[in-house]
């Protein structure tokens, strides 16, 4: 369709009953992953399929009306989507708390507070969609946003309430319950950064040389995007964690490029960042490990065993998985977190590892076609980041257990077992129903739109 | 912005292809590799509760599966253990697999690329997989006359016997004392697997260690059937040449004598080729190494399979050697099969071997048939030249009427079997000062239409120094060997 069309003689359509039976088919594949698990497992259906299976039919039907009453418009296909991963992801944590459980009556399990959490997520997937009535009232706080995102990055590395797990400093700790401040942060940060980016996209994009076809930033430019490069660097030095440095540096980059439109800035931070990945690699064991596990993990002493283990169960999986609770996830070292996508690969297989990364692409296919359709500067950039972010740590993590990259480290959104991880992105889902529902919103009478553009996302002439 | 957002969300789909593509390629056409390592825990516990085939000797199982009432639903058990357990070696949940349970491991356990329709009906009719089984080379009767034989010799003994098919180069029989069961190692109680291991891992003898293949020791006498074909070969000698036969041989750049084994001389000052063998003459095979040159006594082990590896069959074959650049003492102690000289009693077998094949080292196997689950054979071995012509066809009947003399009225007059002609030669090894020495019996029968080559290694019987030999301790079972296969 044409740009013309899009505004003047396109209307979206609310589409909230292709929703509701999208919803229906997701609580299909999460409640019936629920009772092959136990099927698989103990060979009956679990006693508490009724309980479990009502608890998420609930929340789903929650959101659902949420959706429907405060945001009509907003994309139809993210909340089933969102419902059918968190539900399988709940259906594998169940799965290895029950493998562990058969091992040592002891073990502690997950799956319980990965549904209290999921509460908890969509508790504030409402709260957003119900507060947050404007996305651009946001703007207002872009300073606040980056101080707080700032001051959650800052928090584990305080001495009494930060913790450090496996190595890396990323976790604080509140009594009984840990938490992971960074994939807040996360989001915060492409507040900020939409936020500064609208204001200063002039001076970043005008100004500068050209050079080998490429239009170069000024020198004097170049404060944010070092001052980043420096912020990321600092995570990956104070923190180790390599997967926050890279997500954030990558988002930084590409909020940039999307604001100014200048490939350069691509160019000069590509450079940064393989100069800083290089001294990673230089001065830091832990990165040297990642690397040379992931060159050659086979000589076992290495502490390469999780990716090993990993590579064998999505090995063993094969084509069509072994079926849920006939394969050995316990084996993969986390399997119930960081590499849960590797105890899928197992038990699902290639088939069902496809269907989740298909699912997982057109998360972020919605999110960028919301950035595409969204009127307004700040929404446009807070949509793209929001996508990108959600894009760049599937590839991350993802990729890191399937051994296309080196091993950083990031939760697998919606599947991980972790609290902070699956409400920071419950409530990612909420900002982009809330710009998708701005965006597709039919426009009122006066006034034409600020920027006439197409919707779809690939141009196909 | 829209220009840059359509560029990422190219960018994005790139990635996500990455991924799609890289998880084909891991779960895929990565699969098979991955599930073929040893340390791959999930493989090893589903071969474990299938139905594994079983290795066959004649029409007997000597290693097979039964169904039982554990987790693993099946055992493997070894009907004879003690006597197969270096062949069939072992199939451990802890430890691994080792001999033709490791090295035909696709077969037994069905993952042979042979029996992909095997597996793919069975996916279909959703039964379990099933593996095929391995029959061997191995005659039971000559692997039983050998196994008797070495046992016969007391508890403790330590030694080996290897007996092959000349023509074919298949092995008929096999045995290492002291032995194992490999039986204790496979079941399914944990403890007392560990427990078995770390004692056979402790026991000062190695039970595990297939003497036959894996250990190399100096093959005394029986190596002067190598320098006599270099010698031979050399074209400047005859079995009717005359080498000195003195008592004692003067060794150039020291101050001491080769002697004989008996201390005196080899019946005069000059003798015959033929005579020096039949006496096993240390300095007229002495004389020959120092004339011959290392050189010439190295290529011919070579020939005859010294310095390579070439049993794909079992693990863990060792190298047989003859020492790079000996001085001229050191080359006169070779010729005699001392000094570094080293081999396994396989390759003393293959010597014999060769020269019963008129000259052709045949490539030794142990599989002789593997089949699918439902008995349809899928593979053959053919028999193979190792070398075609170690020594000349001449050169072979000059030395096998040498070794005829020998056991006709030479060393081996232990070996002789009534009716049938045999040729043979002993050893009698010094390794070091302060163990006994090895006594070796190399043979092969009937001398003109050989069946069955066969070396006899008695590492240590525990008997008195002076009545350890070649023809008293070793020959003898070389002969119940031979009886086993040539009388059928």
């Amino acid at each position: 369709m044409s740009a013309q069309e899009s505004t003047a003689g396109f209307t979206h359509r609310r589409r909230r009953g292709a929703e509701l039976f999208l919803l229906l088919l997701s609580l299909v594949v999460g409640v019936g992953a629920y009772a092959a698990v136990g099927l698989g497992v103990e060979g009956t259906v679990p006693v508490d399929i009724l309980g479990y299976g009502g608890w998420l039919a609930a929340l789903c039907l929650i959101a659902h009306l949420v959706i429907r009453f405060f945001a009509p418009y907003a994309d139809p296909v993210l909340l089933p989507i969102v419902a059918a991963l968190n539900g399988l992801g709940l259906a594998m944590i169940r799965r290895i708390d029950l493998a562990e459980l058969a091992q040592n009556e002891d073990a502690n399990t997950f799956a319980r507070d990965q549904l209290i959490w999921m509460t908890l997520g969509v508790a504030l997937f409402v709260a957003v969609l119900v507060l947050l009535r404007d996305h651009r009232r946001l703007q207002a706080f872009t300073y606040t946003s980056g101080f707080a995102a700032l001051f959650l990055l800052l928090l584990p590395l305080l001495p009494v309430l930060g913790t450090e797990i496996n190595g890396a400093r990323i976790w604080i700790r509140l009594g009984p319950f840990s938490f992971q401040p960074g994939e807040i942060a996360k989001v915060c940060l492409v507040i900020f950064f939409a936020g500064y980016l609208v204001l200063h996209r002039d001076a970043l994009a005008l100004a500068g040389r050209r050079f080998a076809g490429i239009d170069f930033p000024r020198g004097r430019d170049l404060g944010p995007v070092l001052a980043m490069w420096l912020v990321s660097l600092a995570v990956l030095v104070l923190q180790r964690d390599l997967g926050s440095s890279l997500l954030f540096f990558g988002l930084f980059l590409v909020m940039l490029y999307v604001a100014t439109e200048r490939p350069g800035w691509l160019v000069v931070g590509g450079a940064l960042f393989a100069g800083g990945a290089y001294l990673g690699f230089l001065f830091f064991g832990h990165v040297q490990s990642r690397v040379d596990s992931w060159l050659d993990p086979f000589p076992s002493d290495t502490g390469s065993y999780q990716i090993v283990q990993g590579m064998y169960g999505q090995a063993w999986g094969g084509l069509v998985g072994r079926g849920l609770g006939q394969g050995d996830p316990t084996l993969i070292p986390f399997s119930y977190s960081d590499f849960i996508f590797a105890a899928m690969g197992e038990e699902l297989g290639l088939t069902g590892v496809m269907a989740m990364i298909l699912l997982y692409g057109i998360i972020v296919e919605r999110g960028l076609r919301t950035a595409l359709v969204c009127r307004d500067a700040f929404g446009k950039l807070v949509a793209t980041g929001l996508a990108v972010t959600f894009a760049l740590q599937v590839f991350v993590v993802v990729g890191g257990v399937t051994k296309l990259i080196p091993l950083t480290g990031l939760t697998t959104p919606f599947m991980s077992y972790g609290g902070s991880s699956l409400v920071a992105n419950w409530a990612l889902i909420a900002l982009l129903l809330r710009i998708s529902d701005h965006a597709r919103r039919p426009l009122p009478d006066l006034g034409g739109p600020e920027e006439s553009e197409t919707t779809q996302v690939v141009r196909t002439r | 912005m829209n220009k840059p957002i359509r560029t990422m969300s190219i960018a994005c789909m790139l990635l996500f292809v990455a991924l799609l593509v890289n998880s084909t390629y891991l779960q895929y056409l990565q699969a098979d590799d991955l599930n073929s390592r040893n340390d791959n825990k999930r493989v090893r516990d589903a071969e474990f509760s299938r139905e594994r085939g079983a290795i066959v000797v004649g029409a007997t199982p000597v290693a097979e599966s039964n169904e039982v009432d554990d987790e693993f639903e099946f055992q493997r058990t070894y009907p004879q253990p003690l006597k197969y357990a270096h062949l069939t070696g072992y199939y451990s949940y802890t430890y691994g697999r080792a001999a033709v349970e490791l090295t035909e491991n696709e077969v037994l356990s069905g993952s042979d690329p042979r029996m992909f329709v095997n597996r793919v009906v069975d996916l279909i009719g959703n039964s379990q997989p099933q593996g095929g089984s391995v029959s061997l080379t191995i005659d039971p009767r000559a692997q039983t006359a050998a196994y008797d034989g070495l046992r016969a010799l007391g508890e403790n003994i330590t030694g080996s016997v290897v007996a092959l098919d000349p023509s074919t180069g298949g092995i008929l029989a096999m045995v290492s004392s002291p032995t194992y069961d490999p039986g204790v190692l496979s079941s399914h109680r944990f403890t007392a697997i560990q427990q078995a291991w770390e004692r056979l891992q402790r026991d000062p003898s190695q039970p595990m260690l297939n003497r036959g293949i894996q250990e190399v020791y100096p093959p005394g006498s029986t190596f002067k059937l190598v320098t006599a074909a270099a010698a031979l070969s050399s074209g400047q000698y005859e079995p009717e040449s005359l080498v000195p036969g003195q008592a004692t041989l003067d060794l150039p750049e020291t101050d001491t004598d080769l002697v004989n084994e008996s201390g005196t001389d080899c019946g005069g000052e000059k003798i015959s080729l033929t005579r020096a063998l039949e006496v096993s003459c240390n300095v007229s095979f002495g004389w020959l190494g120092l004339t011959l040159g290392a050189d010439a006594i190295g290529e011919q082990a070579e020939r005859f399979g010294f310095g390579s590896y070439y049993l794909d069959d079992l693990n863990g074959q060792v190298l047989s050697r003859f020492p790079e650049d000996p001085d001229d003492p050191q080359t006169a102690l070779s010729a005699i099969g001392q000094f570094d000289v080293a081999a396994t009693p396989l390759q003393m077998a293959m010597v014999t071997a060769a020269i019963a094949n008129d000259g052709t080292v045949m490539k030794p196997y142990l599989v002789d048939e593997v089949r699918s689950p439902d008995f349809e054979a899928l593979d053959k071995t053919g028999p193979e030249a190792f070398r075609t012509s170690a020594v000349s066809s001449s050169v072979a009947q000059d030395l096998t009427q040498m070794m005829i003399e020998v056991v006709d009225r030479g060393t081996a007059t232990t070996a002789q079997i009534p009716g049938i002609k045999v040729a043979g030669k002993t050893g009698t090894a010094q390794s070091a000062p302060e163990r006994p020495p090895y006594a070796w019996f190399v043979s092969f029968a009937p001398a003109d239409n050989p069946e069955v080559a066969v070396a006899v290694l008695v590492e240590d019987a525990g008997v008195a120094r002076d009545a350890i030999s070649g023809s008293g301790l070793a020959a003898p079972i070389a002969k119940r060997v031979m009886e086993a296969v040539v009388s059928q």
